[in-house]
């Protein structure tokens, strides 16, 4: 019987491991691989980290106010376009 | 999320036409739409036309939406569809047939250097910002909307199995290879910051 995981199948599991939806009995696989393979570690933290840092950029982009503009015009809505300007 | 934003909408009055409605949707979902056509396009002037065609149909199509699935996700589905038939137009000389297939290339991992400890001020600067916008830009567009509307625009996997009319474990798998294929692609840059680090570290 196979204990360990290895490396290639970690890697099916990760995204799911990530994101904290993989099940008890595979998390602790995982997290008893990574104690012991350090490049696996390294692959779990960096990719959290990068989705991490996707999460935490993407906030950043909202409607430009002439853009917002131009589209409740575009759409005939002029009328309505003041209501929310300062979204 | 989108199931908090649902309930405020009156879907009577929206296939009935009521413009003090629509302009509420268009408000609701404005920011969403505008940054996954900016994130799937790289392009401002592309990403308006797609925000404004994808509400043009949507608001054409209102009258008969049969809510199958959540207003959400229809519109998410009209703006993707907006976006990919851009894309094609834009770049007609590219068979897309003819590019590899990221459903079945061998899945492997590279690059194991540690850059999570790099500060919170270089991994999000105005030029880490650059490398991840370009990041995204470099995965096939399959993968590349996939990942936008779970690690961007946060939908569920069911969610966004359902804006794409793909199967979950589809999703699953796309959304796998796109963060292992942006991990890779970041991690050349940020160990490249780190060593620049160690660098200075070194030097004062």
């Amino acid at each position: 019987m196979k204990n360990n995981l290895n490396c290639g199948a970690l890697l099916a599991s990760l995204s799911e491991y990530v994101d904290g939806i993989l099940g008890d009995a595979l998390c602790k696989e995982i997290e008893s691989h990574i104690a012991d393979c350090d490049d696996c570690r390294v692959v779990v933290d960096t990719l959290k980290k990068t989705i991490y840092l996707y999460h935490e950029t993407s906030e950043k982009t909202a409607i430009p106010i002439d853009v917002r503009e131009r589209l409740f015009h575009r759409l005939d809505l002029d009328d309505f376009v003041r209501d929310r300007s300062q979204l | 999320m989108s199931k908090e934003n649902e309930q405020e909408f009156s879907l009577q009055l929206l296939r009935s036409g009521d413009r003090a409605e629509i302009a509420r949707l268009v408000d609701a979902y404005s920011t969403k739409i505008y940054r996954l056509a900016l994130k799937m396009l790289a392009n401002p002037q592309d990403a308006e036309d797609v925000l404004q065609n994808t509400f043009l149909k949507a608001i054409q199509a209102l009258p008969k939406f049969e809510a199958r699935s959540s207003l959400s996700t229809w519109l998410y589905r009209i703006a993707v569809n907006e976006s990919l038939m851009l894309i094609r137009r834009r770049k007609p000389e590219i068979d897309i047939s003819l590019k590899k297939d990221d459903d079945e290339s061998e899945l492997e991992l590279t690059h194991f250097s540690d850059w999570c400890c790099l500060p919170e001020s270089e991994l999000i600067s105005a030029e880490a910002q650059e490398h991840l916008d370009e990041a995204v830009q470099k995965l096939s567009e399959k993968l590349r909307v996939v990942f936008i509307l779970r690690d961007i625009e946060k939908l569920s996997i069911a969610e966004t199995s359902e804006a794409l009319e793909i199967s979950e474990a589809a999703v699953k798998l796309r959304l796998l290879r796109a963060r292992l294929k942006l991990r890779e692609i970041l991690s050349k840059y940020y160990v490249e910051r780190l060593d620049s680090e160690k660098k200075d570290e070194k030097q004062s």
